[in-house]
């Protein structure tokens, strides 16, 4: 037992800081820093830069764009990213529906889809949840009928983050409602350009555009585009949701908003001290980061527990790594509330910071702070909420 | 990056847990209890025979050469099954002086003895007003011919009655909370003018009160520097909160176990309470505290070795809080999880809660080592412009 990176992986971080310092643009760099959203064109640009190297899929098999480096280094790649910062690549493509693609897809669709996942052509988005269907996703009730050589697809989706900006949603629809209930579900790749998709907006409480409904009315897509056997799309399901171990935790990420947290804290001044010299508040931030280097070791475990693992099984203990990791990510946005305190209150959206000639109220990195601390709760949420994870872990590994 | 154990350490495992499963159930351990001494001779007799009380000594003195992942293999195992004997005391605290502190020849004739199971020790390093501060030395060591004199009270002696040496930290120098002007003295526990009160601790093992008057302590018994002995005190105290995280997790694990095998066979309104969506979920929460403590108690077993003094504070802290807050919550789930029967003294589950509560204290609670690494700047670095 070694917890320590062996020379071989010290290198490999250098080599990756390097490159991530040099290679980030700097105005998408500074977005984010500011805890602003990176754009679909900052998101595209980074992903080719990456692409261009190799590494935009580091955690594919070698054949499809993949680089083969071990889950500890995938892990050093993917935490190194996000301390830089650089804008996350987008999961919906390279963490979930590729996975899926290369483990259950035909050679045709690999061909197809693959390569244009690895440079961002295709953006794509995830329709899983319906209105009627959150946490008991199995319920999903958008219809898939056999018609010819397509289907016909009918009914809606919604939670689709960024299906404004999407090429491509990859579905979970109904091909047979008399079977029990996840037994009927297919995995159905749709373009979004097809006849009969809406796309409406939601508005969520930070005052953003992230999430949509997406209506079907009578879609109809060609039967190529069903990955795997029909009636077996839940199996499909089940393996992306938990495929997400080397992201989820969001380790990296929390440890970027640490650091912006104690930087922050050392420009406010509170009843004639730095908060950052006041004890009790560096004792709150001091007890996320316990729990922080707890999550990383815990997820590091996993990981390299994953070379003794069936390759399309998922280590049920990933549940704990969503868990703590959107308890973590949640307390640090609560924290940066701590440190921003009353100037938290204006509201400017993301959009004005571009066209106004004013300069901003408050101190210039306070605006994204609260809504940053409403949004954060929908980590718990999404990707199956902490009482779904909990069922989980209680199935699989407490055999409760 | 690697967290196999290597065939060694397997073996290691194999043979330590192996020995408490034949010998060390809840049964046998209060047999043990019982005994003169509280702690059972036999297996620490057996213990000697595995070669377990040689453990992280070198070669040269009869060792087994081991480093603080063995010693977390030990630990965990140890408490698994709540074990009563002086190992902590012996081996990991006192054995830890010797190994940092001691020279040549003092490591010649007590390893050995230690590592064959003749001779027990104790380290008496806390007193009455010292409380986390291991420097908050008032016992005083004042210069007699070629040695010292010892007076002075030293306070929350593991296994103080039983050891037959005693390591003393005595002040030689510098007022009461001087980091410098510390000395180590080994005491034999019969020498004259040293009175030792034993008594049973909270979770049913030994400690003792110890009041030094006149001790006279030859200058071959001085351990080290008797003037800058505080840098081997602390680094042998991390190394102690790391072993004492190892077996807090032990302790965790068997609770976490125990609590769901509870579940699963405890029977209300005709169904078992483990079907219940209220207790699954906390079962989940005592199996994830479980998992985090166990993380950052390899974490310390990791970072024990680490000769930056600084940086290793910055880990022990860390693991120490996580663990103490863990105590916490998988303590007052298992209880709660069992009702009525986690509150009697012939169920196990209470005798866990009572240990993980007394480790806790040991070396820094949880809010003690917070504050300390809140005062060190915490584990992430500042990058202030």
């Amino acid at each position: 037992m070694d917890l320590s990176f062996t020379e071989d992986e010290l290198a490999f971080r250098n080599e990756i800081k390097t490159f991530f310092q040099a290679a980030v643009p700097a105005d998408t760099r500074e977005k984010l820093i500011a805890g602003m959203h990176p754009s679909k064109d900052d998101v595209a640009r980074w992903t080719r830069i990456l692409a261009e190297k190799g590494w935009s899929v580091p955690h594919w098999p070698v054949e499809y764009g993949g680089t083969g480096w071990s889950p500890v280094k995938q892990y050093i790649f993917t935490e190194e990213m996000s301390q830089t910062p650089a804008p996350a690549p987008l999961a919906f493509g390279v963490n979930m529906v590729g996975p899926v693609i290369y483990t259950f897809g035909n050679d045709v669709q690999k061909k197809r889809f693959l390569p244009r996942i690895v440079t961002l052509e295709d953006w794509w988005c995830q329709g899983f949840s319906e209105p009627g269907s959150g946490s008991d996703l199995a319920s999903l009730k958008t219809r898939a009928v056999r018609d010819g050589d397509h289907y016909l697809v009918n009914g809606q989706k919604t939670w689709t983050t960024l299906a404004q900006c999407a090429d491509w949603i990859f579905c979970l629809v109904r091909t047979d409602p008399t079977a029990k209930k996840q037994r009927g579900i297919s995995f159905l790749l749709i373009d979004m350009k097809s006849p009969g998709i809406t796309v409406r907006p939601i508005q969520m409480i930070d005052g953003g555009h992230e999430v949509n409904e997406v209506f079907f009315d009578d879609v109809r897509v060609p039967a190529e585009n069903l990955v795997g056997e029909e009636n077996r799309g839940w199996d499909y399901a089940k393996f992306l949701l938990g495929n997400e171990r080397f992201h989820i935790a969001c380790v990296g990420v929390s440890k970027e908003r640490i650091r912006r947290i104690k930087n922050l804290a050392s420009r406010v001044r509170f009843g004639g001290e730095r908060l950052s010299d006041q004890a009790d508040f560096r004792e709150k931030v001091t007890a996320v980061e316990i729990r922080l280097k707890a999550l990383e070791i815990t997820q590091l475990r996993v990981l390299t527990n994953e070379s003794k693992r069936q390759k399309d099984t998922q280590d049920p203990a990933s549940s704990i790594l969503k868990i703590k990791g959107a308890e973590i990510q949640q307390a640090t946005s609560e924290l940066l509330m701590d440190v921003v305190g009353p100037y938290a209150l204006p509201y400017q959206s993301e959009e004005d910071f571009d066209r106004r000639n004013e300069p901003p109220i408050g101190p210039d990195w306070a605006a994204t702070i609260a809504p940053a601390y409403f949004n954060t709760r929908k980590v718990s949420i999404y990707g199956g909420s902490d009482e779904i994870q909990k069922n989980i872990i209680a199935k699989a590994i407490l055999g409760l | 990056m690697d967290f196999d154990l290597s065939g060694e350490q397997r073996l290691l495992k194999d043979s330590v847990e192996r020995l408490m499963l034949d010998s060390y159930g809840f049964e046998d351990r209060r047999k043990y209890q019982a005994e003169a001494r509280g702690f059972s001779e036999a297996m620490w007799a057996r213990y000697a025979e595995l070669g377990l009380l040689a453990l992280p000594f070198f070669d040269e003195h009869g060792g087994f050469g081991g480093g603080a992942v063995e010693t977390m293999i030990v630990m965990e195992a140890f408490g698994r099954a709540l074990i009563l004997e002086p190992y902590f005391a012996t081996v990991v605290l006192a054995g830890g002086i010797l190994r940092h502190g001691a020279s040549r020849a003092q490591k010649a004739e007590l390893i050995p003895a230690v590592a064959d199971g003749h001779m027990k020790l104790a380290f008496a390093y806390a007193e009455p007003q010292s409380r986390y501060d291991l420097f908050d030395v008032q016992a005083q060591a004042k210069k007699d011919g070629d040695g010292w004199m010892l007076n002075g009270t030293k306070g929350l002696v593991l296994h103080g009655a039983a050891a037959d040496k005693v390591i003393v930290s005595a002040r030689t120098a510098g007022t009461s909370r001087d980091k410098g002007g510390i000395g180590l003295f080994l005491v034999d526990g019969n020498a004259q003018g040293v009175r030792r009160r034993g008594y049973p601790t909270q979770d049913g093992l030994r400690a003792a009160e110890i009041t030094l008057e006149n001790v006279h302590v030859e200058a071959a018994d001085v351990i080290g520097d008797p003037t800058g002995a505080f840098p081997v005190i602390a680094r042998v105290a991390d190394e102690a909160a790391a072993a004492s995280c190892a077996e807090a997790v032990g302790c965790f694990a068997e609770m976490q176990a125990t609590t769901l095998d509870y579940l699963k066979t405890r029977k209300q309104f005709g169904t078992t309470i483990g079907s219940f969506q209220v207790l699954q979920h906390r079962a989940v929460d005592m199996f994830i505290e479980l998992e985090q403590s166990r993380s950052m108690a390899m974490y310390a077993a990791m970072m024990a070795g680490e000769n930056d003094a600084t940086e290793r504070a910055r880990a022990i802290s860390a693991a120490k809080a996580q663990i103490g807050q863990s105590a916490k919550a998988i303590g007052r789930q298992s209880i709660q999880l069992h009702g009525g029967i986690g509150m009697t003294m012939e169920y196990r589950i209470g005798h866990y809660f009572k240990r993980i509560t007394m480790i806790d204290t040991l070396f820094g609670d949880a809010d003690h080592h917070l504050r300390q690494l809140a005062v060190l700047g915490g584990l992430i670095r500042e990058e202030l412009e």
